[in-house]
């Protein structure tokens, strides 16, 4: 079965023009959608990640600037687009959840407000009608109560309630694409459980693809398809997920996933990644990662390793991921639990 | 006074507090209910030993590692260090006292970036408790300061910079150096690697647990993150609504947990491992609020298990399972037996 790509990102380049220096936020970053799957995009803080998304609605906050590179949504590149033509796209193609969903609701209108803005702005129908909308999609989320709910105030809900709210928002005009930003990293684990199966079983419902950003590779083990590790502005490697867990090729993905604690797994002492994330104004010559990178030799301090297809599905950006042998901390399919 | 016992170091009995909520305005204020954020908790601490507080925001975590340092004094309810009765000296007004009890416990907050003085410099921070505790002469501060650094893994010429020169780990180092300055016996760390990245969260893990060696210190380790629990303590206590409901050797808790809750808490952490496959049990609705508990089991609104067994009538007391293993779920110690 061929998959059809919905967003195809090519060698995308964000900057930041700081006071300090340029800021490469995102230097050159080649990320696919498939449709109907699910990516899960990790790395740390730092990594692009935010801005990469950011970058696909265009709504990179000052002093940032696409550079460079394209966007390629359903056969169109976004970045020619106008403002008026994205705001049509915004919001009805593409669902945004902010990470924060204290900060990305208005505090000064009440939810049913915020709601049929959108559904509003985006559909051709009555204030009534657009309020029935919104009762449906506060139904869909699971909220109880939804007739009385939605006249609250975001400080009136609770953080999984605004989150859920969060999520109904960036799905009242059924788009095909969502991105979700952290959608669960300022909430409890009992809660985000509720959310993450909430947003699974939405995506098949409604049989949308999702980007979900996370730091977490808990929960892009349970949630996504595939997944892209992204370091200090690059992507280091992009697979499926049982790939990037069990049979990992580059050098960070691996410290990643034996630098997590886990419940599965129990080891004396934590495998450390030396040192910490490099400055992006600066960033180190050649492979970005080759500072803490304990298989780093001369060539990755002086050239930038391309994003090479070592398998098929299975990319990988690293001079050394054909030579060193190294397993993953997980084992291949072996379960510990 | 002493108390006999058996190597506890720290023992926590009955401990209660009540924040009394006020009503509105400035005359006449009067109290109009209370926030019951510890209600009754005891646990006890051997020397040496690294016990774990876990559970969600709001559950009383932090105020109890608060008031067991006095930054809160109690509602009711006693707390024991090496025997002694800590608020006979806290209230004493004795300040010879005060302090010699301050050094043996100290305090390693959450958030690195909020506890620590942006206008002093590395030195002043760390020097700063040999100036309140003179216990380390003029003349062998400085040589104190290099070994702390060295200790936690900081460079000498650290000492002259600003906390805003350092990233989130280095800070937290900074801040357990701060806390090692007055040679503690117990170190209370709430949350201390919450707000860092995955990769450096391991090495202040590592770092914790290589100083326990080093120092034979004890440590009570506040954290919502249950696997670094695993990884970090020998035994736990898992909290909900300012109650201990459950509490045993951490290898005990997580494989066999008999409170419904805990149950429901481990199989909600996303596991790095698509493989893994648990069951999810997913908890209906949220935490209630600690101003109006609910009757019975605090759990009980939410619990997956029947309401039988006057879950509603009785709250249901911790009860010892074998093998130190405490719950407070009647019907998961049977369901054990």
């Amino acid at each position: 079965m061929v998959k059809k790509k919905l967003l195809r990102i090519e060698h995308l380049k964000t900057y930041f023009y700081t006071w300090a220096g340029i800021v490469k936020a995102v230097d050159g970053v080649d990320i696919e959608v498939n449709e109907g799957e699910t990516l899960g995009l990790v790395g740390e803080s730092g990594s692009g990640k935010s801005v990469t998304a950011l970058s696909i609605i265009g709504i990179v906050p000052s002093p940032g600037k696409i550079v460079e590179g394209k966007i390629i949504y359903k056969g169109e590149n976004l970045l020619e687009k106008t403002e008026n033509e994205l705001q049509k796209i915004r919001g009805k193609e593409i669902g945004y959840i902010f990470q924060d969903p204290a900060t990305s609701l208005n505090p000064v209108f009440n939810i049913a407000d915020q709601l049929m803005e959108v559904i509003r702005r985006h559909q051709n129908v009555t204030k009534k009608e657009a309020l029935q909308k919104a009762i449906e999609l506060f139904r869909l989320v699971e909220i109880p109560d939804p007739e009385i709910k939605i006249w609250n105030y975001p400080h009136q809900l609770s953080g999984g309630m605004k989150q859920r709210m969060a999520v109904a928002r960036a799905l009242s005009c059924q788009p095909s694409l969502l991105l979700a930003d952290e959608p669960t990293t300022n909430l409890d684990v009992t809660i985000q459980a509720q959310i993450l199966q909430l947003m699974k079983g939405l995506k098949q419902k409604l049989g949308m693809s999702m980007v979900l950003i996370t730091h977490d590779m808990g929960v892009v083990a349970d949630v996504a398809d595939r997944i892209t590790v992204m370091y200090a502005g690059r992507v280091c490697e992009t697979a499926d997920t049982k790939t990037i867990f069990y049979k990992p090729k580059h050098p960070y993905t691996i410290a990643l996933l034996t630098a997590v604690p886990s419940l599965a797994l129990r080891r004396d002492k934590l495998a450390v990644i030396p040192g910490t994330i490099p400055n992006l104004i600066e960033p180190p010559s050649g492979c970005r990662f080759h500072p803490r990178c304990e298989y780093a030799k001369s060539l990755c301090t002086e050239k930038i390793p391309p994003l090479e297809e070592i398998e098929p599905g299975h990319f990988v950006a690293c001079h050394r991921a054909l030579e060193i042998d190294i397993k993953s901390p997980l084992g291949v399919g072996k379960t510990a639990r | 006074m002493e108390r006999l016992l058996d190597k506890q170091y720290l023992e926590v009995e009955n401990l209660v507090k009540h924040f009394p909520i006020s009503s509105r305005g400035i005359l006449l204020r009067k109290k109009v209910g209370f926030i019951h954020a510890v209600d009754g908790i005891s646990f006890s601490i051997k020397k040496g030993e690294t016990f774990g507080l876990v559970g969600e925001s709001g559950c009383g975590k932090t105020t109890t590692a608060r008031i067991i340092l006095n930054l809160d004094s109690p509602t009711s309810g006693m707390v024991y260090l090496e025997g002694n009765d800590i608020y006979k000296v806290f209230n004493s007004k004795d300040k010879k006292e005060i302090l010699k009890l301050r050094r043996k416990m100290q305090y390693v907050f959450q958030d690195p970036y909020a506890s620590l003085d942006p206008r002093m410099t590395v030195a002043d921070i760390i020097m700063e408790p040999f100036i309140i505790h003179s216990h380390v002469p003029k003349e062998k501060r400085l040589d104190r300061l290099y070994k702390l650094l060295d200790l936690v893994g900081l460079e000498d010429y650290h000492a002259e910079r600003y906390p805003h020169e350092f990233s989130g780990g280095q800070r937290q180092r900074i801040c357990i150096a701060r806390a090692l300055a007055v040679e503690p016996q117990l170190l209370i760390a709430d949350e201390p690697v919450a707000s860092l990245d995955v990769s450096v969260r391991a090495q202040i893990l590592n770092l914790l647990q290589e100083l326990q060696q080093k120092l034979r210190m004890t440590y009570l380790y506040i954290s919502h993150d249950l696997s670094t629990v695993k990884h970090i303590c020998h035994r736990v206590a898992v909290m909900y609504l300012g109650k201990i409901v459950e509490m045993a050797e951490t290898d005990e808790l997580f494989d066999s947990p008999l409170h419904p809750y805990t149950k429901a808490l481990l199989s909600s952490i996303p596991i790095p491992d698509p493989e893994t496959k648990i069951p999810r049990i997913i908890l209906p609705g949220e935490v209630p609020s600690p101003i109006n508990p609910p009757e019975g089991c605090r759990f009980q609104p939410r619990c997956i298990y029947s309401k039988e067994h006057g879950c509603i009538e009785n709250s249901p007391k911790l009860m010892d399972a074998g093998g130190g293993h405490l719950a407070a779920c009647p019907i998961g110690m049977n369901q054990r037996k």
